[in-house]
């Protein structure tokens, strides 16, 4: 197989655009894909600061050097949660990615900072760990930007991961995820901090041969608390369509992007976002999500943690 | 030639003769769109003849959990 644009020996197949490229060629068209997504969606500018949220993980990490690449004012934020045998890897490859970029990360400790990790939320509260997990970063990551200043925060998800996601809300018709589903959610509160996607145009597969080719050290094992995980099924649904029919998951998310989400738009409300009672942020209700995760996590580690002697049980 | 693989867990496998990936991974029961296939430094395309003596790896690109459906 021979690169389409100089004919040397390619490195990574597009059948999803009837291509494929060599190494420096391939890069190329990763590089034109985010642009395309930057600038169509209007994502940010050069003088924005961006807040890039990195995992370790190779979709947070080729973001994070593809924007650094092409002169973004992006700092990383990594949120360390507490996983054994995870979390504290995953951390020391977002550092020494950092180090070697000479780029700024800013880390935050669950456990130092609000006094639980991913594991508590699995014996404190009804909700699977990944729900719980995926409420706290999200709340992090706006909260971080919001104190510090950020314009923009930037997040790795991809064409596979908002395919598999659209799949989702569309078996469950979760209409409130439908109509805000999208690679861009614009600041519709003051507390609130515009979210991005500049990887929404790439798979999953071509951002894993990005990493490699620029020789990004990223974390390779999954997060044990994922096994079985619903957006793997509906993952690994899409890419048997996906083998057999090239271009489906982009028809799939791109053309909901054009077509279908205006269709569900015009039947939808618009929720009202009050402030929680106990934080500030954002909320549909008194007192956020996030507050009420951390207030049934906590009562629950009191009953059933031994306190140490001589000090009270703190909030 | 020897196959890395890492899912479900890490394990090695001698595959004999000489095969193209496409063949290697239509034999392993493996979505070419889920994995990428390095040899050495390189990436390698699915025509790719893979030699008696090569070691390749097969490595998911899935995130996101680890699925046990649709096996």
């Amino acid at each position: 197989m021979r690169c389409i644009k100089c004919r040397k020996p390619a490195a990574v197949e597009v059948r999803r655009h009837h291509s494929a490229f060599c190494p420096e060629h391939f890069v190329e068209f990763f590089d034109n894909q985010v642009r395309r997504a930057i600038h169509e969606e209007k994502m940010f500018a050069y003088d924005d600061r961006i807040l890039v949220a990195v995992s370790g993980g190779k979709d947070s990490l080729a973001l994070w050097d593809v924007l650094l690449r092409f002169g973004y004012q992006a700092t990383g934020l990594h949120i360390n949660l507490g996983i054994p045998g995870y979390s504290d890897l995953s951390q020391e490859k977002t550092e020494a990615f950092a180090r070697e970029r000479g780029a700024e990360l800013i880390i935050v400790d669950l456990e130092a900072d609000y006094g639980v990790t991913v594991e508590d939320f699995k014996r404190g509260s009804e909700r699977t760990p990944c729900s719980a997990c995926g409420l706290s970063k999200r709340y992090i990551f706006n909260k971080v930007a919001l104190e510090q200043g950020f314009d923009v925060v930037a997040t790795g998800h991809n064409l596979d991961d908002e395919a598999a996601t659209l799949l989702g809300n569309l078996i469950h018709w979760q209409e409130g995820y439908l109509i805000r589903q999208g690679p861009v959610l614009p600041a519709s509160h003051p507390n609130l901090v515009k979210k991005v996607k500049p990887l929404f145009r790439l798979a999953e597969r071509e951002i894993a041969a990005y990493a490699v080719l620029r020789g990004i050290d990223y974390i390779l094992d999954e997060c044990p608390n994922a096994v079985g995980a619903r957006s793997l099924l509906y993952k690994e649904a899409l890419n048997l369509i996906e083998q057999h029919s090239p271009g489906a998951k982009q028809s799939l998310y791109l053309g909901f992007l054009q077509k279908g989400r205006k269709l569900i738009a015009a039947a939808e409300e618009k929720p009202q976002l009050v402030e929680c009672e106990r934080c500030g942020m954002p909320t549909t209700s008194e007192v956020c999500s996030f507050c009420r995760l951390m207030e049934r996590v906590k009562i629950r580690l009191r009953r059933t943690r031994p306190e140490p002697v001589g000090q009270p049980a703190s909030d | 030639m020897k196959v890395i693989l890492r899912y479900p867990k890490r394990q090695e496998l001698e595959l004999p003769g000489a095969r193209r990936v496409r063949d290697i991974l239509k034999e392993l029961n493996i979505n070419p769109e889920s994995v990428l296939v390095i040899r050495g430094d390189s990436l390698v395309t699915g025509d790719t003849l893979v030699e008696e003596n090569d070691v390749i790896e097969i490595r998911p690109v899935m995130s996101g959990g680890q699925a046990d459906a649709l096996h």
